[in-house]
Parts: structure tokens; sequence; C-alpha cells
């Protein structure tokens, strides 16, 4: 079984205070962290791919704690989160598609008991490729307040024979929300959805 | 007057590998950006020193960012760095006087000594352009391992009437150097220079 080869970190935390309106009491924070890996697949189809979803658990898991780190310790203050792959242009799409279990599962286990979906993207692309990872409510997907999203990407990855693997959490929903629809003090939270 | 801060992010990286050779221990940059206000957006002003002392206010607040994201005592930080980028509606000169007249002091207080000159870069740009900042060792200019820069860019800063306020510092050089100069070991760190 391939070893999972990491090459760089890069972790981001942002703050929003604003964005024209009111300051907000408590400022909204959206932290990501990105690794990226050799991508053992790149430049031959493999029809096996799925044994590299296993390798990747403990870099999963790695990655939501050090989430959690950045937003301070507590698991508790994360209200979304996100997940997305840039693979290298000697790779394919579907070589992507092998983060979808273990870097959502390890955020869900990291924060408790998350039953919303992990939203995602991916795509192939090269060096400063950036990418729109999709954010949603961690308990409930439909929560209107917190559907947002992170631009990502790294000057130097993927290189073509590399991944860029990337997990977003967020405290808290758009620093001026007020479009409406579910909101997160009305979820049942039960059914991941409402 | 302070600054009126839109939003913050801290960007850090990590490089663990580098042409298949193992980095240990990683190189390790951060880049604190702060997106405020430009109080002279759309019009000309001769007197700029509220962006002077923004420049100082600002000058600590990124410096110990990057000190805090990194996670080392402000004397291990070995090089830095800083960049502004003035929206449309703004001119080059306010980043002049948002960098140069008094950022540097209090960045040289976070870090610790700090006697080079900070190498520094400027522009004019809109919203998800990218940033350039410099690196340079921070005590001793010449230092050829040191000479480096990271990349800053937020897909919503600059707009016309924002600045965009970057500070660098890494505890470490590039990944590989071998292009011989004065090393880290070997400089003085008296004159800034050596």
């Amino acid at each position: 079984m391939p070893e999972v080869e990491i090459r760089k970190f890069a972790s981001v935390v942002e703050e929003v205070f604003h964005e024209g309106g009111p300051r907000a009491t408590t400022p909204l924070r959206r932290a990501a962290v990105i690794a990226v890996i050799r991508n053992p697949f790149a430049g031959a189809y493999v029809e096996d791919i799925q044994p590299f979803m296993e390798d990747l658990k403990p870099l999963g898991l790695m990655m939501a704690n050090r989430l959690v780190d950045l937003l301070g310790g507590d698991p508790s203050v994360v209200e979304g989160y996100g997940k997305g792959a840039i693979v290298g242009a000697a790779g394919e799409l579907e070589h992507g598609a092998l983060w979808h279990a273990p870097g959502g599962y390890a955020m869900r286990e990291v924060l408790g008991d998350a039953m919303a979906i992990v939203p995602s993207t991916k795509k192939v692309g090269g060096p400063g490729t950036r990418l729109d990872v999709p954010i949603t409510h961690i308990n409930a997907s439909y929560v209107r307040s917190h559907f947002d999203a992170m631009e990502l990407g790294l000057n130097d990855a993927p290189r073509a024979d590399e991944m860029a693997l990337m997990l977003v959490m967020t405290t808290g929903p758009r620093v001026h929300n007020r479009a409406g629809g579910l909101a997160a003090d009305k979820i049942t939270g039960k059914d991941g959805l409402r | 007057m302070s600054a009126n801060i839109r939003k913050l992010a801290v960007w850090v990286e990590e490089t663990h590998t580098e042409m298949g050779k193992t980095i240990t221990p990683a190189t390790r940059k951060a880049v604190a950006v702060a997106v405020i206000a430009n109080p002279f957006a759309g019009r000309y002003a001769e007197d700029l020193s509220d962006l002077i002392e923004i420049g100082a206010e600002l000058g600590g607040l990124l410096g110990a960012r990057c000190v805090a994201a990194l996670g080392i005592e402000p004397g291990q930080a070995q090089s830095y760095g800083k960049a502004a980028m003035v929206g449309e509606g703004g001119e080059l000169e306010h980043a002049a006087a948002i960098l140069h007249p008094k950022l540097g002091a209090p960045l040289r207080a976070a870090v610790e000594k700090g006697a080079a000159l900070v190498p520094s870069s400027k522009k004019m740009g809109g919203p998800g352009q990218v940033l350039d900042v410099p690196l340079g060792h921070k005590d001793a200019a010449y230092v050829r391992s040191h000479f480096d820069g990271i990349e800053v860019r937020l897909n919503d800063a600059p707009r016309a009437g924002e600045i965009m306020v970057a500070v660098a510092v890494t505890d470490s050089g590039r990944p590989l150097p071998r292009v011989g100069g004065l090393t880290h070991a070997e400089a003085e760190g008296k004159d800034g220079l050596r």
C-alpha cells in the first residue's frame, strides 16, 4: 500500500470583522488546512485505487485536529465545514474522489456527532490553481446563514504528480447574513439536513 | 486614527520535502494580512499621517500574529518582509505611508532585534490579485539562504476603498539553500548587513 508522502502543509485562518455593515461582536473565523502529497497513481491508469483511502485516514484526522487547534482548540466552536482536492495534471479527477471518505469522516469524528454531509468540490489543475471549497452547517445542510466558501490554493502546488487536499472549518454564519431560510437555532439536527 | 480592519488572515506554510529530499526541521513561513479601509480613497490628501499611524499599529499586530502562528519565541524569527496593495480608489503613495515611516519599529519589537532593513514591495490592485512579499534575514541582509518571498492573495480584497497590508515572518530559510554566500550561523547581526 502506498505511503502518504507529504511535501508541504499550509494553513490559513481568516477573521472577518465586517463587510461594509455593522461590525460583528464576535468575528467570523474561517480556517483551512492544505496538505500537498504525492499522487501515487500519477502518470498511469490504475484500476484499484480504493486502498489509498485507508492510507489517507490518519492524514485526515491530523488535518482535522490541526483545524480545531487553529480555531483555539475547542471543537464546539465549529459550525461549518467543507473539503476539496486539486489533482495535479498527471493524475485524474477520480484520484481527488479518494479524499471524500477520509477527509469527511475525519472532521465528523473530531467534531463529535456532526450530522450533515461535508460539502466538497474537486478539480484537476496546476500550480497556482484556486479551488472554491464549499462550506455548510455541520449538523443541518439547509441552514442558509452558513452557506459559504473559501478560496484556497498554493502558488507552487499541485505539481503534476501531486494532490492538494483541503479541509475547512468555520465558526459561524456569513458576517452579514440576512437572506432568510432555515436558521441555525431552528434545526432539529437529526437527519443532517434540517 | 486606528485602522478600520475588515478582515485579518494568517497563512502558514511548512515544507517537509523538496525535490525528494526530506527537510528536517520543515522550513516554515507565515504571512499575516489585514484588509483595512483606506481613509483617503477617492481624494487627494497631502498629509498622510493617518496612514503612517496605521502602519505603526499594523506592524506590531501583524508581526505578533505571524510569531504566534509559527508558535515560536520572538527571538527565533529569522527573516521578515512587508508589502501593501492599494485598491483602485487609492494611490501608491498610500502604501508607502503605511509601510515605510513607522511600521518597522513595532515589527522589530515583535521579532526581537531586526537589525536589517525590512524588505518591501507595493502595488495597486484589485480583489484576488497576488501580492508577493519579499523576505530577507532580519539581522543581516546579506544572508543568502534567507532571500525568499511568500505570496498572499485574498479573493475579496482589496476593494476599491481598501488597502491590504501584509507582514511575513519565518523561522527558517529556503528548504535546500546551496548557492553559497553569508550563512545564518556566520551572521553577526550588528550593522544589519552581515
